[in-house]
């Protein structure tokens, strides 16, 4: 099997300075060529300012996936709101493929608001298509993640993702008084709220597939134990109390079972827990250290980490039993964490590739064709997680000695970083569809 | 002959006394010197071995008092990277430690293993627990019984110093002896 390591080196950074206040983006000059769309600032009709910038929090949406080249404003040479007033000469002009307006118009005498918008094919100089959306003012980020979704799904042909959510732990404080914490927040990082508060570590949160649910470890007893909360009533049970460690809880696709890693029986190995009939099977009996199990997207299948031959590698085995784990990664000195992408093909890991190299990346290894394509150049990289769509794969890392959360499109081209609050953060979650 | 024979004779005596003196003394501080042989005193030859006997076990028991407390206050053990085995420098203090749990079976402790922060966070989780089991298998194996030992591991998730360093992942390597409970 040829086996080609092609590291994507991110270039020339051009740092902007942010347009939304906290976020950071950093755009790299990649081989692909990005989509050219110009997202037209939204008119508004109401009391004094809309709260939100509808057509940034969309431009921004479409310049972090990769696949688009958002137009600056400043380039505009005319800011339609609607169809009457597209002259699509101004568009073509600027080289742009699609055109994007609205309006956001106060409802008289209350909190709702609708926005009109309609999307343009430049070329063909044809509407593709237009939406009425009414919500509360507060809701004015959503409906411009819901508009983000359509127009990518339009486009792609894919589902979007902006109205995806992210679970993260923080560390804040001194290190002899550290708090802990477990957020939920937009998959950009904004409104976080934080759901759990400990002077214990919290560790591995992830979400049920139907996204109503979460678990996490949390050592709030002293001893690192697995739970379940309800998101919606805040309702939170402990799943695991077996002596050791009870850590890596994951849902099956299906939602029926629970995968977790127990060192009850003298180390590390991977149990099944049936959720509906409280049944678990041990899925690995070994010695050393087996951990991180991640489902394939069928359910039949446990990926998962183990260092049977000295340093961390990725298996998969089957969740029937019967016949051993099958060895998934050999050309690298340390591999770990892996999860499949949604095309079932691709695997995200970390990767370590010498001994002698101390740097860990995040990786994806194509299992039919054996090539590895390093996504990022920083060395401290953990934690991956997929956008439900696998546009996108949010990582922790470290900057300037602080635990940050990044973001890199699937082609590598567009990288970000969530707004950092006080502390480190790390451990993303990335939900499924929740729309 | 005369003075310089006498004098030759008083230089070997003082030079003699003076390596029994030496050979007398151990290398402790509180070490009292060894008592020159005394010529009044009315004590036999056996009752003042059997007094410098006395004396010289008296100063081992203190010696190894000193070196049991040194040890039981001796409570991180420090790793070396991806290694779960504690440094065999470090076998002697573990000796200590399990002894004063064979002696006081009512008492017990808590073994808490860590890991550095390079790598994934739940494969150092297991690092660390390797490392806390290696110290609980040693003291097991030199006298203390199971039940007076928990380990727990925190991985990478509580470090003693915060930083990139190859000095602060040293410090972070680590199993800590805590009081149980």
């Amino acid at each position: 099997m040829l086996r080609l390591i092609c590291t994507v080196w991110l270039g020339l950074w051009l740092s902007t300075s942010a347009v939304a206040a906290e976020l950071n983006i950093e755009i790299t000059r990649g081989v692909d060529n990005p989509i050219p769309i110009a997202v037209v600032p939204f008119s508004w009709e109401g009391a004094g300012s809309p709260g939100e910038d509808v057509a940034q929090v969309i431009s921004n949406n479409l310049r972090q996936v990769g696949e688009f080249q958002p137009l600056s404003r400043a380039n505009m040479l005319s800011m339609p709101d609607e169809e009457s007033e597209v002259y699509y000469r101004d568009w073509r002009i600027l080289a742009q493929q699609y055109l994007v307006v609205g309006k956001v118009s106060q409802i008289a005498g209350s909190q709702s608001v609708q926005v009109q918008w309609e999307f343009f094919d430049i070329n063909r100089e044809r509407k593709i298509l237009g939406e009425v959306l009414t919500g509360e003012m507060s809701q004015l980020r959503d409906i411009a993640h819901e508009i983000s979704d359509v127009i990518y799904q339009e486009i792609t042909g894919k589902r979007g993702a902006f109205s995806t959510k992210i679970l993260y732990v923080s560390a804040e404080g001194p290190i002899e008084n550290t708090t802990y914490s477990l957020h939920v927040a937009d998959y950009d990082g904004r409104r976080a709220q934080v759901l759990l508060q400990s002077p214990e570590p919290i560790m591995s949160p992830t979400w049920s597939p139907d996204g109503s649910q979460i678990a996490y470890v949390s050592f709030e007893t002293d001893l690192p134990r697995i739970y379940i909360q309800n998101l919606a009533t805040g309702q939170r049970r402990q799943v695991s109390n077996f002596p050791g460690i009870n850590s890596s809880p994951v849902w099956s696709p299906d939602g029926s079972k629970l995968a977790m890693v127990l060192s009850k029986d003298g180390s590390p190995d991977i149990y099944v827990l049936d959720l509906i009939t409280d049944e678990m099977i041990q899925l690995t009996d070994h010695p050393r250290a087996e951990t991180e199990p991640s489902w394939t997207l069928d359910g039949q299948n446990v990926i998962f980490t183990s260092d049977r031959t000295g340093q961390p590698q990725v298996y998969q085995a089957n969740v029937n039993g019967g016949g051993f784990p099958e060895r998934l990664t050999f050309d690298c000195f340390y591999c770990a964490k892996g999860q499949f992408l949604p095309d079932g093909v691709n695997l995200v890991h970390v990767r370590r590739e010498t001994r002698q190299d101390n740097s860990y990346s995040i990786a994806i290894m194509n299992l039919e064709t054996g090539r590895v394509v390093t996504l990022t150049d920083t060395a401290l990289d953990e934690s991956p997680s997929v956008a439900p769509n696998g546009s996108m794969i949010m990582f922790g890392t470290t900057y300037n000695g602080q635990g940050v959360l990044d973001a890199v499109s699937i082609d590598g081209r567009v990288k970000f970083r969530l707004p950092s609050s006080q502390g480190d953060v790390r451990e993303p979650a990335w939900s499924p569809y929740l729309n | 002959m005369g003075t310089q024979l006498t004098n030759v004779i008083k230089t070997t005596t003082f030079a003699l006394a003076l390596i029994g003196l030496a050979a007398c003394s151990s290398t402790s501080e509180t070490e009292p010197t060894a008592p020159v042989a005394q010529e009044s005193s009315g004590e036999s030859a056996a009752a003042r071995a059997a007094r410098m006997e006395q004396e010289r076990l008296e100063r081992e028991r203190m010696e190894e008092e000193r070196r049991e407390q040194a040890a039981l206050n001796t409570t991180v053990f420090y790793f070396d990277f991806d290694v779960a085995e504690f440094k065999a420098s470090d076998r002697e203090t573990l000796v200590y430690h399990a002894r004063n749990l064979a002696s006081n079976p009512s008492s017990s402790i808590r073994l808490e293993g860590h890991a550095d922060e390079r790598g994934t966070r739940e494969y150092n989780l297991a690092l660390g627990e390797r490392r806390a089991n290696s110290i609980r298998d040693f003291l097991i194996v030199n006298g203390a019984s199971r039940n007076q030992i928990e380990t727990v591991s925190y991985g990478e998730e509580r470090p003693a110093v915060r930083g990139q360093t190859e000095n602060a992942y040293r410090q972070n390597r680590r199993v800590e002896i805590q009081p149980a409970g």
